[in-house]
């Protein structure tokens, strides 16, 4: 097979009902190009991906590759010519192994006993490349980190010429992107180009050489990386600049909401995966937990929002003891609680944007009464989410899949955020976001902070972290390494417990 | 007392036959997300091909190449109608059973009450077949239930071990990452689908020329329905199709046995349903069980490509 020296989209037009995705989109990549692909949310750049992939068939615009047209009708045949792509949403199996998912449609697979030849394929791998899975674990098993490293591992494995990632790192910690990167640094070394979509600005000046920016659909601006700054590529994308510092109104944190005491939650396995674990929560405070994913923070909260069994220890909620109570229960009392797998607990993919909006409050007054919904009510609700959170979407009226990866995230954001909750626990809030977003709900985490209300920040951006958090405990195998006050911390620090090494910590303790 | 049991057990085995080879047709055009209600009429058109080529060539084999390919074509009608034009599933499947059995009664009907002069003739295994009670009941049957055990073994194997069960499987349970991985999901869900119109087939045709050997209308009397019982009983998995099939065979025995004991038929044809209920019961009360029970996440769902 030829190798791809350069590939050319050329007119790329794409519309969906209601919205034009990309509009006269021309895109050129040679080999050895590490190519950033920058835009807001809904800038199309997901779309323009799938048609290089041949999931999406362009309304116009054609695909060249080394001069030839290259005509793609299937993923079948963009494999072919030696294009690979690792996904925005997970494309996995939830009731497979990851064996079983890496195998699926992987070429040089035997016929008899593909998993037992997998496992020697992805035990090499995970080694060179220091992602680390355990292939006999079920996908619905895994954290969304180490489902991701699934997803970068299966692409790692087709070994293509181009290989295009949509966000591959937003739920990657720190070290695991820099793994990655080094990854790609080798593979452009052996002739292989790689298209990034990525909205953290550092990962697109520090691997790319080439970056291109897309707003509404159009190409907005290209350039070489050498000549650009992150305030010029904030610039080109959002048309101002962002904030890298957020006020805070000076505080005291007031009553406790939420109180953990040693509490012990088992992991799917049935083993024990949060140990031992107490934290409080106070009003006026954001509190972020720093920690690579797996440790124990999914569970934890799935705890404490009463999706999972608590086997041991206590949850309080202002006061009132709610352990192994329901959600709807929990909820009642005032926990709002954004989920790391926004699709999948966050949203009900069918049905429309307005309905998603009122989520878990739509059997309640105002939304409903006496069983009959209150739509009027429903859509100025949703109007005003739209408006306050800049989502991006045709009308209320689609159904919420249609949706941007951004944008369904700023909607359930604003959703869990509108209605005050008095504890607010977010994971992950701002992966997928655009720089800008990110900026906006990062304000309104810290604006339900001075209001009054709690919350409770699961996140692997360090930089985040330290951006809003009144405090950063660190996990680690289900347990606290440390809780520090990130005004007089380092980050390394912070890395280091990350890693499961305590030190000697100015920060308190407890 | 032992020979009543091993003539039991004998019938239980040969009644069995048919259940498993449906339910095995169901499982795969199941498990890649297709839910084929057409099973009683894709049965029923197996059988009364599979009589009326039987009877005109005097050669059973060929009865049962027939009814294997009928079945398999008429399916193709489900395929074309749930795959292609993403019509509703279950509507489909319903229009098949009445298709199928329209047209078994009006190809059969000259062939009503005719009795068949040839039929397979039952193998018997050397040495194995001696051994008391079991020897009659496993190693001296119709080629039929060596043929139907195969094929199952078959499918378990294929299923969990091979590259076509990991695409099968991963077609039903989320047809979108498949696709991304290259895999052509409509094919994959045509053949399937007409995996189990063949199997159907094969499973009419033992009725007609191994069961009774002799056609009259309407012969398949619901075990089209029992198969699809049987495929969630059997948690869309072939090894336990094997059980449900011969459980569920020897309920059918049992009724003759108990008949003239004065319990009502009607009873016991409802047994069949009722033990369905009972394993979906048992398996939904444990914690384990529900994560296995759970039918292939996209089954009934129509696939749209290059929608979200
Ligand atoms: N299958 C579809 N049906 C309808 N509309 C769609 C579909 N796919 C994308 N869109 C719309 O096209 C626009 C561009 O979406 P796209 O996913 O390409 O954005 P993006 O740049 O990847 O954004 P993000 O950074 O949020 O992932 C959005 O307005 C989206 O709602
Ligand atoms: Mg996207």
């Amino acid at each position: 097979m030829k190798r791809i020296e350069k590939l050319e989209m050329k007119g790329i037009c794409k519309s969906f009902v209601g919205v034009k995705a990309n509009r006269n989109v021309d895109l050129t990549i040679e080999k050895g190009d590490i190519l950033g692909l920058l835009g807001e949310n809904g800038a199309g750049k997901t779309t323009l991906m799938n048609i290089l992939y041949g999931l999406y068939m362009p309304d116009e615009g054609q695909v060249l590759v080394n001069g030839e047209p290259l005509h793609l009708k299937s993923p079948k045949d963009s494999m072919k010519a030696g294009i690979g792509m690792i996904h925005q949403h997970f494309m996995l199996i939830q009731k497979h192994t990851v064996l079983e998912n890496i195998a699926l449609g992987y070429a040089e697979a035997p016929f008899l006993f593909p998993q037992k030849y997998m496992r020697k394929r992805i035990e090499e791998y995970s080694r060179k490349f220091g992602l680390e899975v355990d292939p006999d674990k079920k996908i619905w098993e895994l954290s969304a980190g180490e489902q991701q490293r699934v997803e970068i591992l299966k692409a790692l494995l087709r070994n293509a010429d181009l290989l295009i990632m949509d966000e591959p790192t937003s739920v990657l910690t720190p070290p695991e992107a820099d793994e990655l990167f080094e990854i790609l640094r080798k593979m452009i070394g052996e002739g292989h180009s790689v298209i990034l979509i990525s909205h953290k600005l550092e990962e697109i000046i520090s691997i790319c050489n080439r970056v291109m920016v897309m707003r509404k659909g159009e190409v907005t601006g290209a350039a070489e990386i050498k000549d650009v700054t992150k305030v010029d590529l904030a610039r080109m994308m959002i048309g101002r600049e962002i904030s890298a510092s957020y006020e805070k109104a000076a505080l005291e944190p007031g009553d406790p909401v939420l109180e953990i005491a040693s509490l012990s939650v088992n992991s799917d396995q049935g083993l024990p995966i949060v140990k031992d674990f107490s934290m409080t929560v106070r009003r006026n405070e954001i509190l972020g937990i720093a920690g690579v994913s797996g440790n124990g923070q999914r569970e934890m909260v799935e705890a404490v929002t009463g999706l999972r069994r608590a086997e041991k220890g206590t949850v309080k909620l202002q006061g009132r003891e709610v352990t192994n109570k329901s959600a709807r229960t929990i909820h009642n009392l005032g926990i709002n609680h954004v989920p790391e797998e926004r699709i999948k607990f966050g949203t009900v993919a069918n049905l429309q944007l307005f309905e998603n909006s009122v989520l878990k409050k739509h059997h309640e007054k105002p939304y409903s009464t006496n069983m009959l919904m209150n739509y009027p009510l429903i859509k100025n609700h949703a109007d005003s989410i739209i408006e306050k959170y800049h989502v991006d979407a045709a009308s209320i009226n689609v159904p919420v899949k249609n949706l941007s990866g951004g944008n369904m995230q700023k909607l359930i954001l604003g959703r869990e955020i509108a209605s005050e909750p008095s504890l607010l626990i977010a994971a992950h809030p701002t992966y997928g976001l655009d720089v800008g977003a990110a900026e906006y709900i990062r304000k309104e985490l810290i604006h339900a902070r001075d209001r009054g209300g709690a919350v409770l920040l699961v996140s692997e951006d360090l930089e985040e972290l330290f951006q809003v958090c009144d405090k950063i405990a660190v996990m680690f195998e289900g347990r606290i390494m440390g809780i520090v006050d990130p005004s007089d911390c380092d980050i390394d620090d912070i890395g280091l417990m990350m890693a499961g090494t305590s030190v000697g910590l100015k920060g308190e303790k407890n | 007392m032992l020979e009543i049991i091993t003539s039991i057990l004998v019938r239980t085995v040969v009644a069995g036959t048919p259940l498993l080879l449906g339910t095995l047709g169901e499982v795969i055009s199941e498990r890649a997300g297709i839910l084929n209600l057409g099973v009683e009429g894709m049965m029923s058109l197996g059988a009364a091909t599979g009589f009326i080529v039987t009877f005109t060539t005097g050669n059973p084999w060929l009865g049962l190449m027939a009814a294997t390919i009928a079945g398999a074509l008429i399916s193709v009608i489900h395929a074309f109608v749930t795959v292609s034009l993403r019509a509703n599933q279950v509507v489909s499947g319903l229009a098949l059973t009445m298709l199928g059995l329209g047209l078994s009664g009006l190809w059969g009907k000259p062939y009503i009450g005719r009795p068949l002069t040839t039929k397979m003739h039952a193998i018997r295994i050397p040495v194995l077949s001696d051994i008391p009670v079991i020897g009659k009941v496993l190693f001296y049957q119709d080629p039929y239930f060596y043929l139907s055990v195969a094929l199952g073994i078959l499918v378990w194997f294929l299923m969990k071990h091979t590259k076509v069960g990991i695409t099968v499987r991963s077609v039903g349970e989320n047809p979108k990452a498949a696709e991304t991985l290259g895999i052509n999901v409509a094919r994959v869900k045509y053949l399937c689908v007409m995996a189990g119109g063949a199997f159907a087939g094969m499973a009419g045709a033992h009725l007609s020329t191994a069961y009774s050997k002799s056609w009259i209308e309407g012969m398949t009397s619901g075990r089209g329905w029992i198969v699809i019982a049987l495929t969630i009983f059997a948690l869309w998995e072939p090894s336990r199709a094997f059980v449900g099939a011969y459980v569920f065979g020897g309920i059918f025995v049992i009724q003759y046995v108990l008949q003239p004991l004065g319990i009502s038929p009607n009873l016991l044809a409802m047994l069949p349903y009722a033990t369905t209920l009972g394993v979906l019961l048992f398996y939904g009360m444990s914690k384990k069980g529900k994560r296995r029970m759970s039918a292939p996440a996209t089954l009934g769902e129509p696939y749209i490509r290059g929608s979200r």
